[in-house]
């Protein structure tokens, strides 16, 4: 599958070393105080994903370095944990990372056709970024919102009960900059029966 | 049908506040220092009497795993709650996280003092960052009121809850990859045993234990073991969030009382099959990794743990995907296999090369493109990843796909002969 968080190469082009901002580099002290004195290693997921946030969602060789050297880890040890979980990118992303769900529950309600109108729209293939940066396009495994299927997610934010109208006219609202209204996108609270 | 005064998740939809006021509107922290009080011998035993099975999808008698904490270890106890929810047609602890999240909180205090632990860890799936949004508010509410923190809720006992977020990987649902993770290492299972109760975080005793178990807790406390036992049917026992999805005309998540027949729960909560129920196929009663079963055992199968075992099949966490008679079943269970050879954590071999196998073999079922000793092969291979890996991931990719043999072997005998028959043409 073609995605920037199942790859197992870091990028080592980035010269620039990467610095926490000051307000992170407060939460990184919060996030580690949750676990016992010496097992700092526990913030690994957490601090990776604050540096991840803060240098525009993927990770370089010198942001994991840095977050070895914070948490007082071996560099592998740190790459390991980037590399096996997906939401660790190793490649740069576009602004708005739309991830489709493929599995079963999102395919039987026709995940297909929402793949086919966001390629047509973004003009990217699976796994591509937009030449303007604005959208990278990838498929994943099942996100845990059956009961609202199909839905995607971009960025940190579900969208749900989609079809192709709806979700055509989110992603050209995305291409226009306009703001999009998160989950449910026919008016669902969350997941009870649609009213009849 | 469930009466609306059982029902424990009272608002799993949302509809009214989840922050605190809310929460103790609905009768959530009402003395909870009460309950605590009777001791946590006492809670372990209300929790076996009542015949609570863990709701992540094994169905251990929950008391049962509670009580495996030793009692005098000299190290700290740990309450690791068990909110990855990644199982293909589950979405119920999302509902519980994002709507209810004090009735959570709750159970960890409940939970967590009759396991003699100080401490909870919520591991929570990295994508569900509303739902980590709206515990974290909670937790801090919490803290406020001093219902959590030192002398939780004037019981004299010190609890602390910590939120922490994963990164996306479907093995850290399994108890101890899921250790692994918390951590900080790549998610990959423990040999068992020891188990987690004598060797689990940082080394301690610690029990793991999915939301919904840890949820339903201090009601079953409030209203006693009785009632819940009463609900259901003897070691099947009390109400069930069943999340359907798929071919019915209203998805949804409902909190029922276990045992009910299949078709009721689809036909009275979703709004019945797409194309009504003669269109149905087949349903997978329990989560991507049990086998479906075909609309003949539909028809009068009752859902919980026993008589789904008796039909082959299983609960596992009451997620009912349901395939009407458009559906190719033959991708339906090929994309399950692609998600299992996705999700493998790749540290034994035979889940490791088995579930590519698998899923390469399947997709060529689709089309038949295959010899005819191909399904024997295939169910052969089954055989050998099930059983012999660490976890029970190798077994969750080998049932769905003996599930599919066992009641569509002829509809894919068919696919194959017509493909040779037109390779034979051409």
């Amino acid at each position: 599958m073609n995605h920037p968080g199942m790859i197992n190469t870091v990028s080592n082009i980035n010269s620039n070393t990467f610095e926490w901002s000051e307000e992170n580099f407060s939460k990184v002290k919060t996030i580690i105080d949750k676990y016992p004195s010496g097992k700092q290693q526990s913030a690994v997921i957490p601090v990776l994903d604050l540096a991840q946030r803060q240098n525009e969602g993927w990770l370089t060789k010198n942001i994991i370095e840095k977050v070895a050297e914070t948490l007082n880890m071996s560099f592998i040890r740190v790459m390991e944990v980037a590399s096996f979980y997906s939401m660790f990118n190793l490649k740069p992303v576009g602004k708005n990372f739309i991830q489709i769900c493929r599995t079963t529950p999102c395919w039987l309600r026709g995940s297909n056709k929402l793949l086919e109108v966001a390629k047509n729209v973004t003009g990217c293939n699976l796994g591509e970024t937009s030449k303007d940066d604005k959208f990278t396009l990838v498929e994943v495994e099942c996100l845990g919102a059956c009961c609202n299927a199909p839905m995607i997610q971009i960025n940190d934010d579900y969208y749900e009960d989609l079809t192709e109208e709806n979700f055509r006219h989110l992603l050209l609202k995305l291409k226009e900059n306009e703001k999009i209204s998160t989950g449910s996108q026919t008016g669902r609270q969350s997941s009870e029966p649609k009213r009849k | 049908m469930l009466k609306k005064e059982d029902k424990i998740f009272k608002n799993l939809y949302g509809h009214n506040d989840w922050n605190l006021k809310g929460a103790l509107d609905r009768g959530i922290w009402e003395n909870t220092k009460n309950i605590l009080d009777k001791g946590s011998d006492y809670i372990v035993e209300e929790i076996k009497k009542s015949e609570l099975r863990g709701r992540g999808g094994a169905g251990f008698p929950a008391g049962l795993k509670w009580s495996f904490m030793p009692k005098d270890s000299g190290k700290p106890h740990y309450l690791v709650v068990n909110a990855d929810e990644s199982e293909p047609g589950t979405c119920k602890d999302r509902e519980i996280m994002r709507n209810d999240p004090h009735l959570l909180l709750e159970g960890c205090l409940v939970a967590g003092f009759a396991m003699r632990a100080h401490v909870c860890y919520i591991y929570i799936r990295g994508e569900y960052y509303k739902e980590s949004s709206n515990l974290q508010k909670a937790i801090e509410e919490a803290y406020e009121a001093k219902l959590i923190g030192p002398n939780a809720s004037g019981t004299g006992w010190d609890f602390n809850i910590y939120l922490h977020r994963g990164a996306g990987a479907y093995i850290c649902g399994e108890e101890t990859a899921l250790l692994e993770s918390l951590e900080g290492k790549k998610g990959l299972p423990r040999l068992k045993p020891p188990f987690p109760a004598a060797v689990g975080l940082y080394g301690c005793p610690t029990t793991v234990t999915n939301v919904e178990t840890v949820a339903v807790a201090p009601t079953i406390l409030r209203r006693g073991s009785k009632w819940f036992a009463n609900l259901g049917n003897p070691n099947n026992t009390g109400t069930k969030i069943f999340s359907i999805s798929g071919h019915v005309n209203n998805p949804c998540n409902v909190e029922e009382e276990m045992g009910i027949p299949l078709k009721e729960l689809i036909e009275i909560h979703a709004g019945g099959v797409i194309g009504g129920w003669d269109n149905l196929l087949a349903v997978i009663p329990g989560g991507a990794s049990v086998p479906l079963i075909p609309k003949s055992i539909c028809d009068t199968v009752k859902m919980d743990f026993d008589s789904l075992i008796k039909v082959q099949s299983g609960l596992g966490t009451a997620a009912v995907i349901v395939m009407n008679k458009s559906t190719d079943i033959v991708e339906a269970i090929t994309r399950l296999s692609h998600f299992f050879k996705h999700e493998n954590c790749g540290q034994c071999t035979p889940c490791r090369e088995g579930t590519g196998w698998m899923y390469r073999i399947m997709k060529k079922m689709i089309l038949g493109n295959i010899d005819s000793k191909g399904i024997d092969q295939l169910l052969n291979v089954t055989k050998q990843i099930e059983g012999h890996t660490i976890c029970a991931l190798g077994d969750a990719a080998a049932w769905p796909i003996q599930g599919l043999m066992r009641h569509f072997r002829p509809e894919i005998e068919r696919r194959i002969s017509e493909f040779n028959k037109k390779r034979k043409v051409a």
